[in-house]
């Protein structure tokens, strides 16, 4: 016999639980109808096309997708490795005294306002870029990745700025993924010979589903950050290779233009963009639930699977 | 108070009525550019002194939102620094008037490590400079214009708006004036596919990377130079004179084109002949309804419009906005007349 109050909870959390679907696909409706008119005009020549002039009334998503995207995942080449490589160093190598010291650092990264990350990066981050680049060899300079003048906003900054702001987001969630990974998988290692190394191999081996899961964490958060990477990405509408070109980014662009945004079409056109990401992140998070999914499968006892939380956009 | 004015009432009666209703507050909403928002709200704040049972509340959205949530009736008011368009008119509910309140401008800011001589520019030049088709600093075409001034062989790093803004409004309005190519190419609008260079956010983005970046050149509103102390460029105006954007010199922008004012305000005094005249000036207009429903809030605004036409023009030079001229105000104290206000 089921009791009232065990009804009464089900069905109130349950409640709870549907807000949070309707809510998503609120989003996703509202962003769909405010931007009907781009999408009944460029349909998905949209996601294609590279030209974004508001005088002529033409808009392309592209370089913005490109510049989220090569921004991003550059972000997470730099980021990933030195996540794993701080949360490995906390969770298996550092004194238990100093712990809680790195731990609380790491924190205090993540907690700083985006917008202080903005200045860092104007003030510190790109005259450093910038002397980077000018030392750069001109055989390198020569080739698609690191050609233009070198101003220092453009590409690299961003990336870098992202892969900063990624970092404890990252470290922390693969450093409790590595704390859940149980005792017994090292002693066993330990046992059987194995090395330091080897043993964290093996832990690291036996979290991989958390750790995939902590960096997809990383790239959510990357996608949707606007404040600091449109202080140093240079804002320039157009896709390139090249790590010193001036680009732009999906958020940085709905940052800029939506409060003077004169005609409907326009408006249309970066909430359609803003529809973009929205898809962009609801894909990329799925898939990677996917992928988390599909390797915690064979090993039904598997370490805690870290949900990556789909970040806002904004 | 609401009890006072109870026993007031009860106690004297009807008389006191009629005071208590003229005493009553009157709050106005109104939204819209950012530019003029400094001169706005010493405006509003020392018309409250005046009238304190007059609240204006001013949010500084930006011009398009501005536009925006006048004609959807969001806000009672609006002000923008780009006039309405045709298109925009049309999709009003009612008949919107322009009304130019001060006068701002655009200056050419560079970064030139060594230089310490102020350049001239043409129109021309800065058009091609912002093309990418002027691409190092000691070209013949910027040589020319500045004798004796020794220009290195650098890269020119164009910087522009990456906001759309009514700074670049009034910026490339005043290309598109001077250059046919920028006109076909890039346009006018609050923000252009722009050809080349970097863009910074808000005019402190661009001075930010302005002054970080030897060899760049980008443009802010004089407000944003003069409070803050950057040093800008001459620009040659109509009349062939190189003129440096001050207070004065817009002004006499703005006199110049009051003589062929049109009778709705929306004018571009960018390139205006005369002498003395900085080219690269603008009005700020305030948006108005022609026929608002609540007369109260209107004949209360129009008073204040007078008020700001008047006295209020002494506030502006100290904010480095540039008054009215004499002429303007006059045309605007007979425009305000089509106000409904009962």
């Amino acid at each position: 016999m089921k009791r009232p109050e065990n009804l009464a909870f089900r069905l109130g959390t349950g409640l709870f639980g549907l807000v949070l679907v309707l809510l998503v696909a609120a989003i996703g409706v509202e962003l769909f109808r405010q931007s009907t008119l781009s999408i009944q005009k460029f349909g998905f020549s949209f996601w294609r096309t590279e030209v974004w002039d508001p005088v002529a009334g033409e808009f392309g998503a592209f370089p913005f997708i490109w510049g989220t995207l090569y921004s991003s995942i550059l972000a997470l080449l730099i980021a990933a490795p030195i996540s794993l490589g701080i949360a490995v160093f906390i969770s298996e190598l550092t004194p238990n005294r100093l712990k809680p010291v790195l731990v609380f650092l790491t924190e205090l990264l993540a907690a700083i306002p985006s917008i202080v990350y903005g200045l860092w990066g104007i003030f510190v981050l790109v005259p450093a870029v910038r002397a980077l680049e000018t030392s750069l060899p001109q055989s390198l300079r020569a080739s698609p990745f690191f050609s233009g003048p070198p101003i220092g906003l453009g590409m690299l900054a961003a990336a870098l700025i992202l892969a900063v702001m990624v970092i404890p987001f990252t470290s922390s969630v693969a450093r409790e993924v590595l704390k859940a990974v149980p005792v017994t998988q090292r002693e066993g290692a330990y046992a059987l010979g194995a090395t330091r190394f080897e043993a964290i191999s093996a832990a690291l081996y036996y979290a991989r589903t958390g750790i995939v899961g902590a960096i997809m964490l990383g790239f959510g958060r990357a996608l949707g950050e606007t404040m600091a990477v449109t202080m140093v990405i240079g804002n320039s509408a157009r896709a390139s290779w090249s790590l010193l070109a001036p680009q732009h980014t999906m958020a940085a662009v709905l940052a800029n233009e939506f409060s003077e945004a004169d005609t409907t079409l326009y408006l249309n056109a970066l909430i359609e963009i803003g529809l973009v990401l929205f898809v962009m992140t609801l894909v990329i998070n799925s898939l990677s639930r996917l992928l988390i999914w599909s390797m915690a499968r064979p090993m039904q006892a598997a370490a805690p699977a870290v949900v990556p939380a789909a970040e806002s956009a904004a | 108070m609401k009890t006072v004015k109870t026993i007031a009432i009860a106690a004297i009666g009807a008389a006191t009525l009629v005071a208590g209703a003229a005493a009553q507050k009157v709050q106005i909403q109104g939204a819209g550019a950012t530019f003029p928002n400094p001169i706005y709200q010493k405006w509003f704040s020392e018309y409250n002194k005046l009238h304190p049972n007059v609240e204006i509340n001013y949010q500084s959205l930006g011009s398009g939102a501005g536009i925006r949530q006048l004609t959807a009736g969001t806000v009672f008011f609006g002000a923008s620094d780009g006039p309405m368009t045709n298109d925009q008119l049309l999709a009003a509910p009612g008949k919107v008037l322009h009304l130019p309140t001060v006068l701002g401008a655009d200056v050419p800011v560079y970064n030139l490590p060594g230089v310490t001589a102020e350049l001239k520019f043409t129109g021309p030049v800065l058009a091609d400079i912002f093309l990418g088709k002027i691409t190092r600093w000691n070209d013949a075409a910027i040589t020319k214009l500045n004798p004796g001034v020794n220009l290195p062989g650098t890269d020119i790093t164009v910087v522009h708006r990456s906001d759309s803004s009514g700074t670049t409004y009034i910026w490339v309005d005043y290309l598109a004036k001077v250059s046919p190519e920028w006109k076909m190419k890039a346009g006018v609008a609050t923000n252009v596919n722009w050809p080349t260079g970097v863009g910074g956010n808000k005019n402190e983005g661009v001075a930010g990377i302005v002054t970080q970046t030897a060899g760049s050149i980008g443009y802010v509103e004089l407000v944003y130079a003069l409070q803050n102390k950057i040093a800008y460029g001459y620009v040659q105006n109509m009349a062939g004179e190189f003129m440096k954007a001050t207070v004065d010199s817009v002004t006499a922008a703005a006199g110049a084109a009051a003589g062929k004012m049109p009778a709705d305000f929306r004018v571009s005094i960018t390139n205006a002949p005369g002498k003395g005249a900085y080219p690269i000036s603008s009005f700020t207009w305030l948006l108005v309804y022609e026929n608002a429903k609540d007369k109260t809030q209107a004949k209360t605004l129009v008073d204040f419009i007078k008020w700001a036409l008047t006295d209020g023009q002494k506030f502006a030079g100290g904010l480095g906005y540039a008054p009215l001229p004499e002429e303007v105000v006059k045309l605007e104290m007979a425009a305000l007349g089509k106000i409904k206000v009962s």
